[in-house]
């Protein structure tokens, strides 16, 4: 198992609509990403990047290709949604821009409950939940349900929900723009640690170049086409915050 | 953690009053079970009360509660000298409207078989049973009458000694119940003045045809009383019931009497069957079809309230989703919250019921087998509503959390 990569993606391709409203928003995407290796994804609104995300994260199912996470292949043989999602809150650790916390739970309980839901004993699951939101500086804020939060508090504890089961991948859908910029790298150097620790895979869509130096790659996308960000655009993006 | 709990503290305000909307509803459904229940215990009151087993009509009559029936009086030393029987007399049940400290006083006046009932067997909730063969009277508390107070009827004045509770007639009002003499002197009191009018009618007649002017006797017998008079009729009852040995079979008695032209006879269970199929039948139908009604409505009423509060929820459960819950948490999170929903409301209904129902004009009588049932329909109620509220959260599809 120690070989295998986190993620593996090859020919992914996803068409959304059908006719003269078809849109294809990913061409044959290709990745790989190692136990451990953060992995930053740039790109223009609407290049596919979301996209990308979902499919990965086995919530849309791609038009074509394979995903397999862990050396696990997911489209192998008829995977039920049931067993998807079974995956999902086992595996995979998910964020989005939009701070998605349940409304009628607290902080804690929007964290303890993916714990529950993977059949750990209440206690124990509260207990690393509560370490979580330590971790992430929200634990006072623990017992105030999300409309008490501010949005940077609501999308540490997004953050922490994502951590919770230790998943061994970890998708982040512009996780860090509702935070200003120190929240926002503190909160990519806590992926890179959980990385480091755990051999979690990570994947970061973010416009937030200041960060950039925290990834071990950098891939870019456009127009639906996934591709290794070349040293020139890296430098230019480094540059362009530098210049500011 | 328990999703359904923590969603309902969240917004408890709105759950609390919904469920006490529903609970009102379920009130009423039990409501009318208990007046379908009333109905037709008050229906059996009289019967019950006066506890006959063999009740003796006019041939081919249904019986003194369902249509006219006229039997000389004579038919009770008759159904007396039967085998097997050790006690008949008449049955005596009129409804009458007095006026009573300046107000209408309505009772049914039931007759006692006195020495052998003196109203032992009666739901009695204070005073004693009749204790002298006149003059004494056992009042439902439905007539306002108090026990002591004295009421005058006819030409005869009557103590309240006894007071009971819920012994109505099927019409509503408040049985009183005297010895069956009493009740009879009740029934036929006639103002001294008609009597004498009548008599002298009768002396008129008899002086105007040739036997009666040719014999004083018979002018003489025919101004005298009625009873005196053989071509006058006695006065009619409308049964006359019977008790039979204990042990004995109210059928040998009811057989020996088939065979006389004149009469029917009915056992007990014959009366009771034909009195809830007959007088109030249509009544206890139209109760039983609005509970039904009242059920689906309190059914579609509480499948839309959960449908709502499930809509309202279609965001955090597709966020469920997304962060891998499976439709097993979901559909617990909406049939949970509809069961508690169907739990909180029933003892709300029941809470309510019990102290609003015996403010009611009529019995409402809630027995412990119908509110084991509505429990049950509550159950099942709370778990069909909860179908569509389920069927739309199944079709939420996780992606819509985003964005
Ligand atoms: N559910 C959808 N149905 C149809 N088109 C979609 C859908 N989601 C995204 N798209 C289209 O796919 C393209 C890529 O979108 P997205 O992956 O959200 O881009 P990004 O996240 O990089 O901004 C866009 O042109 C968008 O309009
Ligand atoms: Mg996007």
């Amino acid at each position: 198992m120690g070989e295998h990569l986190a993620l593996e993606v090859s020919g992914l391709t996803k068409v959304y609509g059908r006719g003269h409203t078809e849109v294809v928003a990913m061409r044959d995407a290709s990745m790989r990403v190692r136990r451990g290796e953060t992995v930053a994804l740039l790109g223009p609104s609407g290049a596919g990047k979301s996209t990308f995300l979902l499919c990965v994260g086995l919530i849309n199912p791609p038009t074509r290709g394979t995903v397999a996470i862990g050396g696990w292949p997911m489209q192998d043989g008829p995977r039920s949604l049931g067993d998807l999602r079974r995956f999902r809150r086992e595996h995979i650790g998910l964020v989005f821009q939009k701070s998605n916390l349940i409304p009628f739970l607290n902080a804690v309980e929007n964290v303890q409950v993916v714990g529950e839901l993977v059949g750990r004993p209440p206690s124990v699951a509260r207990r690393r939940a509560m370490e979580l939101l330590h971790a992430l500086g929200v634990g006072p804020r623990a017992l105030n349900m999300p409309t008490q939060l501010s949005g940077g508090e609501q999308q540490r504890v997004t953050v922490a929900r994502a951590l919770a089961n230790q998943p061994s991948l970890i998708l982040a859908d512009e996780p860090t723009a509702a935070l200003d910029s120190k929240r926002g790298r503190q909160v990519m150097a806590l992926f890179r640690d959980v990385a480091h620790e755990h051999g979690t895979g990570v994947i970061v869509v973010t416009h937030d170049h200041r960060a950039l130096d925290v990834f071990d790659t950098v891939y870019e996308m456009e127009d639906g086409v996934l591709r290794l960000a070349t040293r020139a655009v890296i430098d230019a993006a480094v540059g362009q915050v530098r210049a500011r | 953690m328990n999703l359904a709990v923590r969603d309902i503290r969240h917004s408890l305000g709105r759950f609390v009053l919904t469920t006490i909307g529903v609970g009102m509803l379920l009130m009423v459904v039990m409501g009318m079970g208990g007046i379908y229940r009333g109905l037709v215990d008050d229906a059996l009151v009289v019967t019950r009360g006066v506890g006959a087993d063999l009740w003796v009509v006019q041939r081919d009559t249904r019986g003194p509660f369902a249509e006219v029936s006229r039997l000389p009086r004579s038919l009770v030393d008759r159904v007396a000298a039967v085998p097997g029987v050790t006690d008949a007399r008449e049955f005596v049940f009129h409804t009458i409207q007095r006026e009573h400290r300046g107000k209408p006083l309505r009772m049914g006046v039931l007759g006692l078989g006195w020495p052998t009932d003196k109203g032992e067997g009666l739901p009695l909730v204070a005073g004693r049973p009749l204790a002298q063969n006149h003059f004494e009277v056992i009042a439902d508390e439905s007539l306002g009458l108090a026990l002591g107070e004295r009421l005058r009827l006819g030409k005869d004045t009557y103590t309240v000694v006894g007071l009971t509770r819920w012994l109505v007639a099927s019409g509503g009002d408040g049985i009183a119940c005297f010895t069956s003499r009493d009740a009879q002197a009740i029934q036929f009191d006639e103002p001294g003045e008609s009597i004498r009018l009548e008599r002298q009618a009768r002396r008129a007649r008899a002086g105007g045809i040739d036997f009666g002017r040719t014999q004083p006797g018979v002018l003489e017998r025919a101004s005298g009383p009625s009873g005196a008079v053989a071509a006058l009729p006695g006065p009619a009852v409308s049964a006359v019931i019977a008790r039979v040995l204990p042990g004995a079979k109210a059928g040998a008695a009811q057989r020996a009497m088939s065979g006389w032209g004149d009469v029917t006879a009915y056992t007990g269970a014959e009366q009771e069957e034909l009195l809830l199929k007959g007088s109030v039948d249509r009544a206890r139908r139209q109760i039983l079809l609005f509970r039904v009604l009242l059920t689906i409505i309190s059914a579609v009423i509480m499948a839309l309230i959960i449908y709502t509060l499930t809509l309202d929820k279609l965001h955090p459960i597709a966020l469920l989703k997304l962060i891998g819950a499976p439709n097993r948490t979901i559909v617990g999170l909406i049939l949970q919250q509809s069961l508690i929903m169907g739990a909180i409301a029933y003892g709300v209904g029941f809470a309510l019921g019990t102290r609003l129902f015996p403010l009611f004009p009529r019995r409402v009588l809630v027995t412990n087998d119908d509110l084991l049932r509505l429990a049950g329909i509550v159950l099942l109620i709370s778990v069909v509503a909860s179908l569509l509220g389920i069927w739309k959260a199944m079709r939420v599809a996780p992606n819509e959390a985003i964005g």
